[in-house]
């Protein structure tokens, strides 16, 4: 499997706090990662720096490189939009924007350049069943997307991560905010994105990260103690801090 | 460390309590076991009719011990949902209480073939003691092994098993020499066969447990090797 993206020795300050301390890690292509870790730990630093999403943050200061498909993220001539477009985010809260469902998933299309009708339709219908919620919503299209429950509004925000056609989907805590049900259902929808798409996301759920990921990697204090696949890292788990985590023997 | 990553100790403790006592009990279980066997061969050997139905009426409590510990290891999987060593002490201990609970077995059916034994090959029975030490002291060294989660016994034990393996071959090739010269003597022979194949099922089992404690140490079991 080839990797997709690749971090060298990557290094991430907030001022002079250094929150990342050279992490070096390859992403294989159409693989779950799960990224798990205690609060504070670096794992949310890490995949939104994957997107550049740090930029915004300021006094942020990168060091090393993050490079996707071998370009590197941080040189002068990407352009940060397109980068987001194929590395797409879905956060922590459903985060919907007060228009449409139609309305929420054209809307990064539109900002690409597509305004052909047909193509919309099209797009806005493929990524919602690629978000399996076409069936859910296919009859209200044009109603607000704030009257969706809170795991319709994940999965139309995935939809919309979707519509701009991306490879890889970063994913924050992305059902921490949502009952059992539907965890289950944005589980299940990750198991199907596995297919056409790579996955990192960032787990708070120990179980979660057992069912759905194929490699899983442990960081503590900003750096990544260890990543194996997953079934190693919950069975044997080659350093006793990750093995300490998982059992809920910190202290 | 940020405090609010900090799990909650007491839960933690009380699940490190379970962990001890499912290890107490196994070692419990372990023990029995391995008593019932001593036991079984002492009457067999002494032809201690109420020590062999001692043995027959205790392998109820082994019995006992397993159900036990099975539904303590289901009740952890269902409450804690363990991981790394947490898994592998609760998953050795469902597969070990399979292999416990034969030696069990097999003590009782030595000692129920003791109670109605008639009769003695002297030249056979020499073989079948030795066998019976062996397979004894491979089954109390394998819960030792456990116990102090000491894997270069539990290496020892394993090597040990082509030893009873041999002995039960020289059983039957004695076996046979033995009825060619006098056919009268087949029923206490099946009966000494029947044993000797008790005992070398022991030493398998004595195995297994040892296996499954180099599991529990180190992720790895022997067939996957």
């Amino acid at each position: 499997m080839e990797n997709i993206i690749t971090s060298q020795d990557l290094k991430l300050y907030y001022g002079n706090f250094e929150a990342l301390k050279g992490i070096t890690v390859e992403l294989a292509e159409r693989e779950i990662t799960a990224l798990i870790g205690p609060s504070g730990c670096g794992k949310s630093t890490f995949l939104k720096t994957l997107n550049r999403m740090n930029d915004l943050v300021p006094g942020v200061r990168v060091e090393g490189q993050v490079l996707y498909h071998g370009q590197d993220i941080f040189a002068p001539e990407v352009d940060v939009t397109q980068l987001r477009k194929n590395v797409g985010m879905v956060f922590q809260k459903p985060n919907p924007f007060p228009m449409s469902i139609y309305d929420n998933i054209a809307y990064g299309p539109r900002l690409h350049g597509t305004h052909s009708k047909a193509e919309l339709n099209d797009l806005v219908e493929r990524s919602l069943r690629g978000a399996s919620l076409w069936e859910e919503v296919r009859d209200r299209l044009k109603k607000s997307a704030l009257g969706l429950s809170g795991g319709q509004q994940q999965r139309l925000c995935i939809a919309r991560a979707l519509a701009v056609q991306p490879d890889v989907l970063l994913m924050d805590e992305p059902t921490s905010a949502l009952d059992p049900a539907s965890t289950i259902r944005i589980e299940e929808l990750m198991a199907e994105l596995k297919k056409n798409y790579t996955v990192v996301i960032v787990t708070h759920n120990m179980q979660q990260a057992a069912r759905i990921s194929d490699k899983c990697a442990f960081f503590l204090l900003g750096e990544m103690v260890e990543i194996g696949p997953t079934e190693q890292i919950f069975s044997m788990p080659r350093d006793k801090r990750t093995e300490d985590y998982i059992t809920g023997r910190f202290g | 460390m940020k405090a609010s990553v900090k799990p909650n100790m007491s839960v933690r403790k009380t699940f490190d309590a379970e962990l001890a006592e499912l290890s107490a009990s196994l070692i419990r279980m372990g023990s029995e076991a391995a008593g019932a066997i001593d036991n079984a061969i002492r009457a067999f050997d002494s032809h201690d009719l109420q020590l062999a139905g001692a043995v027959i009426q205790g392998d109820r409590r082994v019995d006992d011990m397993e159900r036990e510990i099975e539904r303590h290891c289901l009740t952890l999987l269902l409450r804690q949902q363990p991981v790394a060593r947490d898994l592998r002490i609760i998953s050795t201990a469902l597969k070990m209480i399979t292999d416990i609970e034969r030696i069990g077995d097999a003590a009782a059916d030595i000692a129920e073939i003791t109670r109605h034994i008639s009769g003695e090959i002297p030249e056979l029975l020499v073989l079948i003691d030795s066998m019976a030490a062996e397979a004894r002291s491979m089954v109390s060294d394998a819960v030792d092994a456990f116990v102090a989660s000491d894997m270069e016994k539990a290496e020892k034990v394993i090597l040990r098993d082509d030893i009873v393996d041999g002995a039960f071959n020289s059983v039957k090739g004695k076996m046979v020499e033995v009825l060619r010269r006098d056919s009268s003597l087949v029923d206490v022979a099946i009966d000494y066969l029947m044993i000797a194949k008790y005992l070398e099922r022991l030493g398998d089992h004595a195995v297994n447990i040892c296996e499954w404690t180099e599991f529990y140490k180190t992720g790895v079991h022997q067939t996957g090797r």
